[in-house]
């Protein structure tokens, strides 16, 4: 019985899963060479500008005309920069890592606004589901807290980075190369992966659930599983809501976590 | 009388597979398994930190700003194994 209902569905409507590439590579609309994705503005492009712009106006408008008791934007403002200092800053850097609020900020809300746009209509793509973006993110954390070690301990911070305190002095040859390799190739890739893959796993789900959905409501009477695969699909938007959320804040907090540990040697 | 010629149909195919089929065949069977294997770990190991991090926080609730931190932390450096084994999933499958 159940076989013939499937064949049936088979041949009337069916599950036609669409190919990797056409949910996650998008047209080029202008600029590089027609048919090349590489150097053209799609919608990845897009959202990237959007994320920057959204985020530099929101701080722009929350930091006008500021008084002494806050209302509207300023109040907005000042609720994101206290949950960075609060959460990510004091727990991660501790005491003295306030200046380095305006870059976590930052990052966070580009993270944040790139992910978002996976669950919002008329992008339904998250932004850092592509490889780019993430590898630019976790490059930039490199080069920043580098440059903050070398800021506050000199060159000596290659010299520290690679040769950790209270280690007996035969064991350097095997943890000098882990901890170089650790600390400049591995930090940043996983950084970068662990974002990347978040996103395009919570991308893929989305899909299946979306063509499994449509699927559904065109079949006859497989059709009574639609009332339990939609509110799937509306369960897992609100997980992926929730994801981006903690995928920004982890980001932060790694970012956070990797300055601080440039600020002082390790003793 | 359908499913007999399906099924003839299937062991005539399964006979005519040719290499490129068989390297497919492997990569999608390679794919299942390294996803599968590389989310073992994982799970287990998010499974205990959370416990445990819910049994501090149970036993010690001012901590629990601290523990959350801490917890999520880790969480997120042991996912980063089970979402390597996901990239290599979609590395085998589609590329």
């Amino acid at each position: 019985m159940l076989a013939a209902i499937m064949a049936a569905e088979e041949s009337g409507g069916g599950l036609a899963y669409p190919p990797i590439e056409n949910l996650v590579e998008w047209p080029t609309w202008f600029g590089g060479e027609l048919g090349d994705s590489l150097y053209g503005f799609n919608k990845i492009a897009l959202i990237s500008v959007l994320a920057t712009l959204v985020t530099a106006l929101l701080f722009f408008l929350a930091g006008r005309g500021r008084k002494m008791i806050p209302k509207g934007m300023q109040n907005f403002g000042e609720i994101c920069v206290d949950f960075i200092d609060k959460q990510v800053v004091q727990q991660a850097i501790g005491h003295g890592g306030e200046k380095y609020i305006p870059f976590l900020i930052s990052i966070f809300f580009f993270v944040f606004f790139g992910n978002i746009t996976e669950v919002l209509p008329g992008f339904w793509m998250p932004a850092n589901a592509r490889m780019a973006n993430p590898a630019f993110l976790g490059l930039l954390t490199l080069v920043f807290f580098v440059a903050v070690g070398l800021k506050h301990q000199g060159p000596k911070y290659f010299i520290n980075v690679g040769f950790p305190p209270g280690v007996p002095k035969p064991l350097y040859i095997l943890v000098t190369p882990i901890e170089y390799l650790s600390t400049f190739i591995v930090r940043p890739f996983s950084l970068a992966v662990r974002l990347f893959a978040n996103m395009l796993a919570g991308h893929i789900l989305l899909v299946t659930f979306g063509v499994l959905c449509i699927a559904l409501f065109s079949a006859s009477l497989l059709g009574a599983v639609l009332l339990l695969s939609f509110p799937m699909l509306v369960a897992l938007t609100a997980f992926e809501v929730m994801v981006s959320f903690l995928q920004a804040y982890v980001f932060a907090i790694l970012a956070a976590v990797y300055i601080g540990g440039a600020l002082h040697p390790e003793h | 009388m359908s499913t007999l010629a399906t099924v003839a149909t299937f062991a005539q195919n399964t006979v005519e597979l040719e290499a490129a089929d068989f390297k497919n065949s492997q990569a999608a069977t390679g794919a299942g398994l390294a996803y599968g294997l590389a989310a073992i770990g994982p799970g287990i190991g998010i499974g205990y930190l959370v416990g445990q991090s819910v049994q501090a926080m149970a036993r010690q609730p001012e901590a629990a700003g601290m523990v959350r931190t801490t917890m999520f932390l880790g969480i997120a450096f042991t996912e980063a194994l089970a979402l390597i084994g996901f990239v290599v999933f979609i590395l085998l499958k589609f590329a």
